[in-house]
C-alpha cells in the first residue's frame, strides 16, 4: 500500500470532504497561500479558492465565534488554530458557545464544526508553543476530542470529524507531520469512540494517545525481548472514550500504564486510571500507573524540556517494575 | 532629521545600539543556520530604529513589554549580549536560566518585562505596569511594543480603552512592518490603523520607523507628557523586517518580492541612513563608525563563544520556579 505523511493525510481528508460538500469552509491564520506554517493545507486554496479557504486576521476568538455562528446557520467550518496553546484565547467561544448550543437550545440548534489544532513538546518552542491541552477540552460536555496517532488515523478521524454534527476538536502532534504510514487510496472512516488495539498482549496494558502510541509500541517491542507481552491500545478519541475496550484489556492483563502528553495533574491519565479503578479494580494485580507530561510549564532549554515528556524507556522501566511487584 | 538629544554622545549611542542589535541578530541567525540554536527565532533586523529610538527616550525604571520578535527591544533596553545568547541557547546563565528562550527573554533589571509568544499577549501586562506606576505615584512610563498583526487581537482594544479611561502613563507602539507572518497588513486590518486608538480618545502619531532620530524625538515628547499624566498615547511606526518571519522562512517570494526587500535595504536602512547623516553633518567620521561596528561585532562573537561553552541548567531546575516562594 502507498505511504503518505501525516500532514498529507490531513490534507487529503479535508480536500476529499470539501469536494463532496460545498458547505465546508476552512478559516484560520495563513491557511490559504501559505498553507499553514506546517504546510499541512498546501494546495487547498488553489483548488477551492479564497471563498472557501479563508485567511483571517490574528483574531482567534473572533474567527472561532464566526465559525460557531456559521455552523449553526448552515455552513460546516473547519477552524485552524495554529498552535494548541492558543486554545486559551478561544475558550469562551469553544466551551461556552460551541459546546453548549445544542443542549441549551433543547436540540434545536447544532454546531457542526471541526477545530483542528496541535499539541506536543520537544520542538524547543518554550512554554507558550508546546502545550498539550486536550484534556481541558475533553472536560467540557458537548465537545468531542480526537487524537490521531498516525497518518492513517489522521485521515480517518478527520473525515469522521467533518461529518459529525457536533463541535469536534482534533489535536495533531506537530512533530508527527512528516511521519509516514500506509494510507489506503479508497475512502475509509474511523468511528469515534472505538479504541484501536495495535499490539495484542497478555501481561500488561499500555494505553497511549497521539505520539505516545509510538513510544508505547517501542516499549512493547523492548518488553517482548524480555518475554513480557504488552497490549498497546490507542483510544483514538478521548471524548467519547471507548471504556469497554480499555477495561476488557485490563481485566485480561491485570496491569495497566496510561501514557499521555498532557500534564499528569487532572489529565487524561488521571481520568483513564480512575475509570480502570472503578470498573476493573478487582482484576488488578498492581496500582494503575500514569505517565504524563511533567507538571511544569514546558521549559525552553533542551536539557530540561526532554525531562518533561514520557519516553519509551520510561514506559519500559515502569512496566518492568509493575510486573515485578515493585510498585 | 533633527534631534533634541543633539549632542554627539547621544547620536553615537543610538548608532551603537542599532549596530548592537544587528550584530546580535547576525550571530543569532548564524547559530540557527549552523544548527547550534534550539528551535526557531524571529529576526529584528531592519526595525532597529524603532526599538532604539524609543528605548533611548526611557530610563531603566521605565517598563517595556516585547514580542516574539523581541531581541531588538531587549538589546535596546540595555541587555547584555552574553546573558542573551545564553538564553537563546538554553544555558543556565541566560536571562531566564534557559527556561524562556528567544520568545520569552526578559531583563527585569533594565525594565524589560519580557518578550511574549502570544501575539498581542502583553497588552495587558504593559497596561498593568502603567497602572502600578500611577497607583504608586512613580513617574514611570510603560511602552507596549507590538506588531501590526496584534491589531487583530481584542485584548489590545480592551486595554487601550481602560488606559484611556484611567489616563495611564503608557505608550502603545505599533511596529507596522507590513506583514504578519505571510500575510500583508491590508489583508488583516480594515480601515485606518491609527483611528483605532483615536476612537478611544487616545492621541495617535505616525512616524517613520526607519528614522531613529524622528522616533526618538517623538518618544521623548510623549514620555515627558505621559510622566505628567497626559497619557496614554499610540504610535504607529512604519518599518520593515529584512529577514523572513522566522529564520526558517527562506523562500518567501510567494508573499513578497525580492525587489521590495532590496529596496528597503538599499534606501531605507536605519543604520546606513544615520551613518550618512552623522558623516554629512561632521558629527562623526566613517572611520569612527567603522571602528564602533568592528568592536561590537567582536563583542557579539565573543558572547556567542561564551554562550556555546556555558553550562546547561541542572536537571533539578526543571520543577523549580513553578511557584514563587512566600
Ligand atoms: C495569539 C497568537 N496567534 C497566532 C500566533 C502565531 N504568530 C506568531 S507571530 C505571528 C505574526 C505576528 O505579526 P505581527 O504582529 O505583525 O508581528 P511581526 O511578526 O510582523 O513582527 C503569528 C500569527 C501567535 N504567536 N499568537
Ligand atoms: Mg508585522
Amino acid at each position: 500500500m502507498r505511504e503518505i505523511t501525516f500532514g498529507a493525510a490531513v490534507n487529503e481528508a479535508i480536500s476529499e470532504e470539501m469536494r463532496l460538500d460545498n458547505s465546508i469552509i476552512v478559516l484560520g491564520e495563513d491557511v490559504a497561500e501559505a498553507g499553514t506554517p506546517f504546510k499541512v493545507l498546501s494546495g487547498l486554496v488553489e483548488e477551492f479558492g479564497t471563498d472557501r479557504v479563508v485567511d483571517t486576521p490574528i483574531s482567534e476568538p473572533g474567527f472561532t465565534g464566526i465559525a460557531v455562528g456559521a455552523a449553526i446557520t448552515g455552513l460546516r467550518p473547519i477552524v485552524d488554530i495554529m498552535f494548541g496553546d492558543f486554545l486559551f484565547l478561544i475558550m469562551d467561544q469553544l466551551c461556552n458557545q460551541a459546546a453548549k448550543t445544542h443542549y441549551m437550545s433543547g436540540g434545536k440548534l447544532s454546531v457542526p464544526m471541526v477545530l483542528r489544532t496541535n499539541m506536543g513538546a520537544t520542538r524547543r518552542s518554550a512554554a507558550q508553543h508546546s502545550q498539550s491541552l486536550h484534556s481541558l477540552v475533553a472536560h467540557i460536555p458537548g465537545l468531542k476530542v480526537a487524537m490521531p496517532s498516525s497518518a492513517y488515523e489522521a485521515k480517518g478521524l478527520m473525515k469522521t470529524a467533518i461529518r459529525d454534527n457536533n463541535p469536534v476538536v482534533i489535536f495533531e502532534d506537530k512533530l508527527m507531520y512528516n511521519d509516514k504510514a500506509e494510507v489506503p487510496e479508497e475512502e475509509y472512516l474511523i468511528n469515534f469512540g472505538e479504541a484501536n488495539i495495535l499490539h495484542p498482549g497478555t501481561d500488561i496494558t499500555l494505553i497511549a494517545t497521539s505520539s505516545m502510541v509510538q513510544q508505547a509500541e517501542i516499549a512493547a517491542n523492548t518488553l517482548a525481548d524480555q518475554n513480557i507481552s504488552a497490549e498497546v491500545i490507542d483510544p483514538r478519541t478521548i471524548s467519547p472514550l471507548d471504556e469497554n475496550t480499555l477495561i476488557n484489556s485490563v481485566k485480561k492483563t491485570s496491569h495497566a500504564i496510561v501514557i499521555d502528553e498532557g500534564h499528569q495533574n487532572f489529565g487524561v491519565t488521571a481520568e483513564i486510571a480512575a475509570r480502570i479503578s472503578e470498573k476493573a479494580f478487582y482484576y488488578l494485580d498492581a496500582p494503575v500507573q500514569r505517565l504524563g507530561a511533567m507538571d511544569v510549564p514546558v521549559p525552553f532549554s533542551p536539557v530540561l524540556e526532554d525531562l518533561t515528556v514520557p519516553t519509551a524507556q520510561q514506559i519500559h522501566d515502569r512496566a518492568v517494575m509493575v510486573l515485578k511487584g515493585e510498585i | 532629521m533633527s534631534n533634541k538629544k543633539d549632542n554627539k554622545n547621544s547620536y553615537l549611542q543610538m548608532f551603537r545600539q542599532m549596530v548592537r542589535i544587528r550584530a546580535f541578530e547576525e550571530q543569532a541567525n548564524q547559530l540557527y543556520l549552523s544548527a547550534k540554536m534550539p528551535g526557531l527565532t524571529h529576526m529584528y533586523v531592519g526595525q532597529e530604529a524603532v526599538a532604539v529610538g524609543i528605548c533611548e527616550a526611557l530610563t531603566p525604571n521605565d517598563k517595556i513589554t516585547s514580542t516574539h520578535r523581541g531581541h531588538g527591544h531587549c538589546v535596546a533596553k540595555g541587555a547584555d549580549f552574553k546573558q542573551m545568547f545564553c538564553e537563546l541557547l538554553g544555558k543556565k546563565e541566560g536571562y531566564c536560566r534557559g527556561k524562556g528562550g528567544s520568545m520569552h527573554i526578559a531583563d527585569q533589571a533594565n525594565g524589560n518585562l519580557g518578550a511574549n509568544a502570544i501575539v498581542g499577549g502583553s497588552a495587558g501586562i504593559a497596561t498593568g505596569a502603567a497602572l502600578t506606576a500611577k497607583r504608586l505615584g512613580k513617574k514611570e512610563v510603560s511602552v507596549c511594543f507590538f506588531g501590526d498583526g496584534a491589531l487583530g487581537q481584542g485584548l489590545l482594544y480592551e486595554t487601550m480603552n481602560m488606559a484611556a479611561l484611567w489616563k495611564l502613563p503608557i505608550i502603545y507602539a505599533c511596529e507596522n512592518n507590513l506583514y504578519g507572518e505571510y500575510t500583508k497588513v491590508e489583508e488583516m486590518a480594515a480601515g485606518d490603523l491609527k483611528a483605532r486608538a483615536k476612537g478611544f480618545g487616545i492621541e495617535s502619531f505616525e512616524v517613520d520607523g526607519q528614522d531613529v532620530l524622528a522616533v526618538n524625538n517623538l518618544t521623548q515628547e510623549l514620555v515627558e507628557r505621559a510622566r505628567k499624566g497626559d497619557g496614554p498615547f499610540f504610535m504607529l511606526l512604519n518599518t520593515y523586517r529584512y529577514h523572513g518571519h522566522h529564520v526558517g522562512d527562506i523562500n518567501r517570494e510567494y508573499y513578497r518580492s525580492k525587489e521590495e526587500e532590496q529596496l528597503w535595504r538599499d534606501e531605507r536602512d536605519p543604520i546606513k541612513n544615520l551613518s550618512m547623516l552623522l558623516i554629512d553633518k561632521k558629527i562623526s567620521t566613517s572611520e569612527e563608525l567603522k571602528s564602533i561596528e568592528l568592536e561590537i561585532e567582536k563583542d557579539a562573537e565573543e558572547a556567542v563563544d561564551y554562550a556555546l561553552n556555558a553550562a546547561w541548567p541542572e536537571a533539578s531546575e526543571v520543577n523549580m520556579h513553578v511557584f514563587a516562594a512566600n
